[in-house]
């Protein structure tokens, strides 16, 4: 009997907070409603992503190289040798265009990031809780790069530009990093192997 | 009671409905007109080389830091990729011929999992495309 009045009782409590009640649970809805809405589905594009940057001469220079020959297959062919020579196997290729993509798949552990995961790791355990900080640091990245061979503007020279990328994996699977490569040495390497394979090729090795 | 329910009952029906399209709405992505979008993204060039156009075209998006993905003479494609804010910009350009003297050249790119069907990325693209074709770019209705 006891227990029916205390259960009954509750009801008739809700009834007269009531009106306040019904005023808190709305404005709380309506605040996430709010955010929806202004989220939506979107994410928006930097305005200036097709525009050529203020930069684009300096990467012009460190990706572009001038051959004095007028041998587009030949270049073509000596870059796609540079890609396997790089360990990268190639995508895609149209040589009518004077193009090649290749790409590779490597390790992306970083010496730092083991380091920092190891302490987070450390510590939270000796607070005793369970730490997921090795499930962030980066496993496996996607190097992916595109030769374009096309002659100058006199037609004398061949005109070779490489463009690298690559995408970082960490160990949860998840994509954490999308990057274009802009590492002067790594074009630098780049040419330096082609010229090489150029007079390698020239030599018939 | 019951005007507390009725309440969230409302707001969550209206939850549902502002969510995202349905896949056919998705696939079909017909929230713009396709005339509009076709004259957003297009534009002619008073050339009939197909190969050199692609091959500026191809110049071009490296000079926009794009990793040139595939490209296809016969088809007049070229399709590239680069990265921005972490998120993959991604661009299919293709050229076909228009009459006997023009070239219609048509970009189209997403940002993400979105459409990009504003003019002023397009406007960009062909600005940087036509200077380096040393042709002007002519708007198509």
């Amino acid at each position: 009997m006891e227990k029916y009045a205390i259960l009954h009782t509750i009801p008739l409590d809700f009834n007269m907070i009531n009106l306040t009640k019904v005023k808190k649970v709305f404005i709380f809805l309506l605040i996430p409603f709010f955010c929806f809405s202004l989220i939506g589905c979107a994410t928006t594009y930097p305005k200036d992503c097709l525009r050529l940057s203020e930069d684009s001469l300096q990467m012009r220079q460190l990706q572009m190289r001038q051959y004095e020959t007028t041998n587009e297959r030949e270049m073509i062919l000596a870059s796609a040798g540079v890609f396997q020579d790089m360990g990268f196997t190639l995508d895609d290729s149209e040589t009518d265009l004077g193009l090649v993509v290749a790409s590779k798949d490597r390790d992306a552990t970083n010496a730092g990031q083991v380091a920092m995961a190891t302490i987070s790791a450390i510590f939270s355990g000796l607070s005793g809780s369970s730490s997921d900080s090795f499930a962030y640091i980066d496993k496996v990245q996607k190097i992916r790069a595109s030769v374009v061979t096309r002659l100058n503007s006199e037609g004398s020279k061949i005109i070779i530009r490489v463009t690298f990328q690559r995408i970082v994996w960490n160990n949860s699977g998840n994509v954490s990093r999308m990057e274009n490569l802009n590492d002067k040495e790594l074009y630098q390497g780049f040419f330096d192997k082609l010229s090489k394979a150029i007079f390698l090729e020239g030599q018939k090795i | 009671m019951r005007t507390k329910y009725n309440v969230v009952f409302f707001l969550l029906i209206v939850l549902g409905l502002t969510g995202c399209a349905t896949t056919t709405q998705r696939v079909l992505d017909t929230d713009q007109s396709q005339v509009q979008l076709r004259s957003i993204q297009t534009r002619a060039f008073d050339t009939t080389d197909k190969k050199k156009t692609l091959k500026v075209v191809m110049s071009t998006l490296q000079d926009l830091n794009f990793v040139v993905d595939r490209a296809d003479l016969d088809l007049g494609s070229v399709t590239a990729s680069k990265f921005a804010n972490n998120t993959l910009l991604k661009m299919t350009v293709s050229v076909r011929p228009r009459g006997k003297t023009q070239l219609l050249v048509r970009a189209n790119a997403r940002f993400g999992i979105n459409a990009i069907d504003d003019p002023e990325p397009y406007q960009d693209f062909f600005a940087a495309f036509s200077k380096a074709m040393f042709l002007e770019a002519q708007e198509v209705d």
